[in-house]
């Protein structure tokens, strides 16, 4: 018995100790809990029963084909920020891996000052660029081409928000992209194939779990923007976060607001559902056997 | 599997090819005639050039001057994917997103060779490598052994008529790099393709090749079978790199019949003498170097030493013998002999005409890994 005892009483002290790590994540827990958990909860519960309970506010929602619109105008746009982002992206991440350590920082720093100036300002600043009589114009008049309307349109809203959102397309694609081996590129040309052929059947295929995680963040945070789409955009390429904005605080109507929050979330997962097994099919079929 | 007479392997030659880094010559007029399914192996410690020469023949680095020519055509400034070379490289270099069976296909889907004729030959190789089962499987579920067979299959697949290794069984236990060895032996037997292969162990140069080229700070010292290089090294360097040798340092005194070293007071002489004026040493294997209990040698050339080290090795035993200037001598014996106990005064002796004298060089030494 007495050999048996300090097993007995390790296995207690190991129950005893189980949940102290999860104990450390508790201030996140709570954190969370009040200013996500919290609102959102109130957000499903007041869609559904302002002014009564009910699924009326839904029903507006879907009866109205300018709230389909916007829907589907907010993903567009987020969709055509990603891409963008992962057009522009992919070489400069590129060039991250490829450089000396001293050129790596002055990238780096290159992302990551924009990310500390506001939002805000920089979006004021791409109006200045993009405004009819803005730089973007006054060079091209001045180079004898005609003007281009690129304020208020759906091109300016998503030149200003891929902008504002490409330090989350970088950062990740780079991370993914030190981690590949280069000599499998090497590997690739001994065996036969041009640089380009290297490039595409090797370099790319293992770059894409950056882009898939590059371009879901990007997406994600696309489909919420407010400001830029607000400073940049026209009446046509409104946004949905600002009909809710519309709904909530010029005609005071939080369920209505509240549904097109709650319809957007559900439509976001939905989609990431369906695009989650092409991400992981390689994954998948590698862990497979 | 039969062999393909029409296949039989590139020549190469290499014609004083230079590679610079600046200041830094990686490589320095480095000449080599490999012949038509040969199967030579690069020796040499690390920074010696051999991985260098490798690279060179595969495309992946330039060369800054010399001449460069496979199977008798000159490559120089030739694209590595265009060379049609298979390389081995000790990283395995398997493409991880693809399964065996698509890595190995991978060459030929590059050669748009049909899939019916793909299917035989991934097939064909895989099963040449015994790894016929794994087509299905993903690099990151086999074992270093095995991503390596999977990695020769792929360079082979495309039957190349030279096929490059550099190192390919240095990440993995010795057990397996000896049958790995012989697995490796045996393909380049049906294949009569030309094989480089570059290593570091002389072991596994002296099991593999038909001849080797030993490397030393970027030039080659001697190129030759594994025998030649063993029982006649060019170099100092070359017989200290390729099995275990005794060097004997000592005031040297030539004349018309031989060469006099005189080490510690000892002297000992071998009937030969060196052309020149550097300094000779003499270098002897351990197999003819016999030990003796003081008073019992014969013959002239006598050492006094005390054994320093007696290692065991089954098939006989290895001696140390510190001697008198405090040099150590490695000494073989057979199992038949006497054993000698740690400590213990005795007397190497030896023929004088089995002393290799070769001229002093200090790098060969330092240069040992």
């Amino acid at each position: 018995m007495s050999a048996l005892e300090p097993t007995i009483q390790t296995a207690e002290k190991r129950a005893g100790w189980a949940w102290r790590p999860f104990a450390l994540t508790l201030p996140a827990l709570v954190l969370l809990a009040a200013v996500i958990g919290y609102p959102l909860l109130t957000i499903v519960l007041r869609s559904l029963s302002e002014p009564e309970w009910g699924v009326q506010n839904y029903a507006w929602f879907f009866g109205a084909p300018v709230n389909l619109a916007v829907l589907q105008r907010t993903f567009t746009i987020s969709a055509w920020v990603a891409l963008v982002c992962v057009v522009c992206a992919y070489p400069y991440a590129y060039l991250m891996t490829a450089v000396g350590p001293r050129v790596r920082l002055v990238l780096v720093l290159c992302v990551l000052i924009p990310f500390w100036v506001s939002g805000v300002v920089r979006t004021l600043s791409w109006v200045i660029l993009l405004q009819d009589s803005g730089v973007i114009n006054s060079l091209l008049r001045s180079a004898g081409f005609a003007g281009i309307r690129l304020i208020r349109t759906q091109t300016g809203v998503v030149i200003g928000m891929a902008q504002v959102l490409l330090p989350f397309m970088i950062l990740p694609l780079y991370s993914v992209m030190k981690g590949i081996d280069l000599r499998l590129v090497q590997a690739a040309r001994s065996l036969g194939a041009r640089p380009s052929r290297a490039f595409f059947t090797v370099y790319l295929p293992l770059s894409l779990p950056g882009v898939y995680a590059g371009a879901i963040i990007v997406f994600i945070l696309a489909l919420g923007f407010y400001i830029t789409p607000a400073l940049l955009g026209g009446p046509r390429s409104t946004m949905l976060s600002t009909l809710v904005q519309t709904q909530v605080l010029s005609l005071l109507q939080w369920g209505r607001g509240g549904a097109m929050g709650v319809v957007l979330l559900v439509t976001t997962f939905l989609l990431l559902a369906l695009a989650a097994p092409v991400m992981r099919s390689r994954h998948r079929e590698a862990g497979r056997r | 599997m039969n062999p393909r007479p029409d296949n039989r392997g590139a020549a190469i030659d290499l014609e004083s090819v230079t590679k610079a880094y600046g200041a830094f010559k990686a490589l320095d007029g480095v000449s080599l005639r490999i012949e038509p399914g040969e199967f030579m192996t690069l020796l040499g410690p690390s920074g010696s050039g051999k991985t260098t020469t490798l690279n060179v023949i595969a495309g992946f680095t330039d060369v800054s001057s010399g001449k460069l020519l496979v199977g008798g055509q000159s490559v120089v400034g030739v694209p590595a994917h265009k060379r049609n070379i298979g390389v081995v490289f000790q990283h395995y270099a398997l493409f991880p997103h693809m399964t065996v069976g698509r890595n190995v296909a991978y060459p030929l889907t590059l050669r748009g060779v049909g899939q019916d004729d793909r299917k035989r030959r991934v097939a064909k190789a895989l099963d040449m490598v015994k790894m016929g089962d794994f087509a299905h499987r993903y690099p990151s579920e086999l074992s270093g052994g095995q991503q390596q067979r999977v990695a020769l299959a792929r360079a082979i697949v495309f039957d190349p008529p030279l096929l490059l290794m550099d190192e390919p069984l240095g990440a993995l236990d010795k057990k397996l790099r000896e049958w790995l060895q012989l697995e490796i032996k045996r393909i380049h037997r049906e294949l009569g393709t030309t094989f480089v292969y570059v290593t570091h162990d002389q072991e596994e140069a002296l099991v593999l090749s038909d001849r080797i080229a030993v490397f030393n700070r970027g030039r080659i010292e001697q190129v030759g079978t594994g025998r030649q290089l063993y029982d006649e090294p060019a170099t100092l360097f070359v017989g200290r790199f390729i099995g275990d040798s005794t060097v004997l340092r000592g005031e040297a005194r030539s004349d018309g019949t031989g060469t006099a070293l005189t080490i510690a007071g000892e002297t000992v002489a071998a009937p030969r003498r060196l052309a020149g004026e550097t300094s000779p040493v003499m270098l002897l294997r351990p197999e003819k170097l016999a030990i003796r209990r003081p008073g019992q040698a014969d013959g002239k050339n006598r050492l006094a030493g005390t054994i320093a080290e007696a290692i065991y090795l089954g098939s006989g035993s290895k001696y140390e013998v510190k001697l008198g200037d405090g040099s150590t001598a490695i000494v073989r014996s057979p199992l038949t002999g006497e054993n000698f106990a740690l400590g213990e005064k005795v007397e190497l002796c030896f023929d004088g005409a089995d002393a290799k004298l070769l001229p002093d060089d200090s790098t060969a030494d330092t240069t040992l890994t």
